[in-house]
């Protein structure tokens, strides 16, 4: 092994280390007006509080679940065992077997029900149980939960959220990483979110199930652990806001979900080295907000999007294309993409050297520096 | 070792013979008491609305050869099948159609000229359901709708309104698709979830033997009413171009469904006397000594005489007969008055809330068409 890929080894450990670690990378804007406290999330207590992005995704669940009685879970294994990242755990217990559904196990069954359910008034929230397991629900999400507000003339809507676990860093199995979000992204009639941080999580989770139209929640799986600080009083921002969670000078760079970690690694390193790196969380890949992403860019003249997913006509792709022609005048450097390559997802042994890491995110920092 | 069974076969249930004698088989005396509670207005409503579906028949397929639809997809041969069934649904009931039982639609209410609206390109969807008797929308992603069934009758059952014992409330839920659809995934995991909730609904396959050009027996090699059986549910196999039985079966398993007896399903037994659609040439893959078996089983000539031989006029017939031409001559004059939508349509109800690409799109379209001369409009 290489030096290079030693060191590359070295930072991708740390940023998939599953143990709790304190993420404070995207807390609330607003000032914390009580110390942050270790609660079970079970506790339904409002406050400021340290979880995990799963806890903190139950306790968005449960208090979605309290505040309206159609909102109902289903998905496999999300009962008694509180689904296979412990997601659900203890809502059935407190909401009971009629609005925590464990299913049969079948994808397109639990989304094409999900529709029929919408239609009776409810409002489901769906757990697929891996990312790579949703494409058995792929039709009756693209040609039917899509659709059907626009082939009833808005008459009827479509509340549903899906939840995915997604992404790699996980050192699983084939079909247990991947990153589809953009075959979503690139589907009318629907909305694809994902929270990069425990409170985003908690608050886009409640947000997402308020909608009347459907969501897509990519929950990324390798951020579900480590723990960080959730105002449980204070939202900050609308389900569908990008914001700048790093203020830098030289390089804008945008991410999603566990890319987020990925970037502010990278924005450490570089300001070790002097260069100063802004940091956008995307939070919404449809729509996009462009806003804070287009001021800043016009600040720093240089753009950087780093995804988990492949590359080729991704959410990065639309990006770059959308900067360029509206920030055409304002760009030093054309904008680059750190992705995924365009293969499967490799056995998990490889997985470092697949995903995008703070090193090549730097990479591409560097190239774009350098125009 | 024992041999294994290879006997695939199930009794078809028939109330009236192809002659139109009423001689329920075995397995059809026990619907005859719900037959013989109807009164002769309902009576006659089956025959004036298998009427009135073979004359929209006529007047769409040809709408769509003078080119004012783009398809016409007709129910010929299977108006028993779809009039009974409909007739069995209680006002409370929901209806999710294929795309194919207009009449279905119109006994729920439902004006065709919004099946035309569909059909023409004016509309994805053309009504809504709860104004129109339940009967949600058509559509065309074969077997997708048993799904949204089951989740409907799921969502009922999540409510309370099955097995009150009132028979305002208590609800159930009728899907009709084809013997095409069963072989999608989708048709056998709304078999799936309905048996495991026991979700108050009726499958209901109308077997017309052909998936466009490919005969039933590609689809299944046993009768597709024992595949309840696998799945935990009732499943019964019966005449479908019989209309009294269509009736009375699909009224017992709705019943059954608002009691909180669970899911069945119903296998009738039909034909598509003409093409899939207008687009379809049934010639070059059927015989004529086929669709010739099936025009002496047709569901009209048979169900006429029965009424007759129970002492209908022929003042009777010749009234229903206007009554159904002049349904369908308002309906061709009303079809060639629809109107194109306007761009608007493009990006209304995509979304239900402000969407930024909605709004950017549609103001780009609109300065983008005021551009040409005379494009303001």
């Amino acid at each position: 092994m290489s030096a290079r890929t030693e060191e590359e080894q070295r930072v991708t450990d740390a940023a998939s280390d599953s143990a709790p670690i304190e993420d404070t990378s995207a807390a609330p804007a607003v000032e914390a007006a009580a110390p942050a406290q270790e609660l079970p999330a079970e506790s339904g207590m409002r406050g400021v509080h340290t979880l995990s992005m799963a806890k903190a995704i139950t306790a968005g669940l449960r208090e979605a679940m309290r505040a309206d009685e159609k909102v109902l879970l289903m998905g496999e294994d999300i009962g008694p065992l509180g689904g296979v990242f412990r997601v659900t755990e203890g809502l059935q217990d407190e909401f009971g077997d009629q609005r925590v559904l464990d299913t049969p196990l079948a994808e397109s069954g639990i989304v094409g029900t999900a529709i029929g359910l919408a239609m009776r008034g409810y409002r489901p929230v769906v757990e697929i149980q891996f990312d790579g397991f949703i494409f058995p629900a792929f039709d009756q999400i693209t040609t039917q939960l899509a659709r059907q507000t626009v082939r009833h003339d808005g008459t009827v809507s479509m509340p549903v959220v899906i939840r995915v676990p997604y992404g790699g860093h996980i050192g699983s199995i084939e079909h247990h990483q991947e990153s589809p979000e953009a075959y979503f992204a690139h589907t009318p009639g629907l909305r694809v979110v994902s929270p990069s941080s425990p409170h985003d999580a908690y608050w886009m989770i409640q947000e997402a199930i308020a909608s009347n139209d459907p969501v897509l929640f990519f929950e990324p799986k390798s951020r579900y652990w480590p723990k960080g600080t959730v105002d449980q009083d204070h939202s900050g921002m609308p389900l569908h806001a990008s914001r700048v969670i790093r203020t830098g000078t030289d390089v804008t760079v945008v991410g999603h979900g566990a890319m987020v970690s990925t970037l502010l690694q990278a924005a450490d390193i570089a300001a070790g080295e002097g260069t100063s790196l802004e940091v956008v969380d995307l939070r919404s890949l449809s729509p996009i907000d462009y806003g804070p992403l287009l001021d800043s860019v016009q600040r720093t003249g240089r753009l950087v999007v780093a995804q988990e997913a492949y590359g080729f006509v991704s959410i990065g792709s639309e990006i770059a294309a959308t900067v360029a022609e509206r920030a055409f005048y304002s760009l030093e450097a054309p904008v680059l993409r750190v992705s995924s390559f365009d293969t499967p997802f490799p056995p998990a042994a490889l997985e470092t050297e697949y995903l995008p890491s703070p090193d090549r995110v730097l990479e591409a920092v560097d190239r774009a520096m350098a125009y | 070792m024992a041999a294994r069974t290879r006997d695939f076969t199930a009794p078809t249930v028939q109330l009236l013979t192809p002659s139109g004698e009423l001689r329920p088989t075995p397995e059809a005396e026990a619907y005859l008491p719900l037959v013989e509670a109807l009164p002769d207005e309902m009576l006659e409503q089956f025959y004036r609305d298998m009427a009135i579906s073979r004359r929209i028949d006529i007047a769409g397929a040809n709408l769509q050869r003078q080119g004012q639809l783009a398809l016409w997809v007709p129910s010929h041969g299977q108006e028993a099948a779809q009039v009974g069934s409909a007739h069995a649904a209680r006002p409370q009931d929901h209806i999710f159609p294929s795309y194919r039982e207009h009449i279905v639609g119109m006994i729920r209410g439902l004006d065709p000229v919004n099946i035309l609206s569909l059909l023409r390109g004016a509309t994805l969807g053309g009504w809504d359901p709860a104004e129109n008797g339940n009967f949600h929308l058509y559509t065309l992603v074969l077997a997708s709708q048993t799904l949204h069934a089951t989740g409907y009758a799921m969502g009922v059952q999540f409510d309370g309104r099955v097995g009150t014992g009132d028979p305002e409330s208590d609800t159930a839920v009728l899907v009709y698709y084809g013997d095409g659809s069963t072989s999608q995934g989708d048709a056998s995991e709304a078999l799936v979830f309905a048996s495991s909730y026991q979700s108050p609904q009726v499958f209901f396959i109308q077997n017309n033997h052909w998936a466009i050009s490919v005969p039933v027996s590609r689809q299944s090699r046993s009768p597709l009413s024992l595949r309840a059986g696998g799945f935990g549910m009732p499943g019964v196999r019966i005449d479908g171009n019989d209309v009294l039985v269509s009736y009375a079966v699909t009224r017992q398993s709705l019943e059954e469904a608002r009691a909180g007896e669970g899911p069945s399903l119903i296998e009738a037994l039909t034909y598509r006397m003409g093409a899939h659609t207008t687009a379809d040439d049934p010639t070059k893959y059927r015989t004529d000594a086929e669709v010739a078996y099936w025009a002496e089983r047709d569901p009209i000539t048979r169900y006429r005489a029965w009424l007759e031989s129970r002492g209908a006029s022929a003042a009777f017939f010749d009234e229903v007969d206007a009554h159904a031409a002049d349904v369908a001559a308002d309906l061709r004059r009303r079809a060639l008055g629809l109107t194109a939508p306007t761009r608007e349509k493009i990006f209304a109800h995509v979304y239900t809330e402000p969407h930024p690409l909605m709004a950017e799109q549609s103001a780009w379209l609109d300065a983008y068409e005021s551009g040409f001369e005379g494009g303001a409009a």
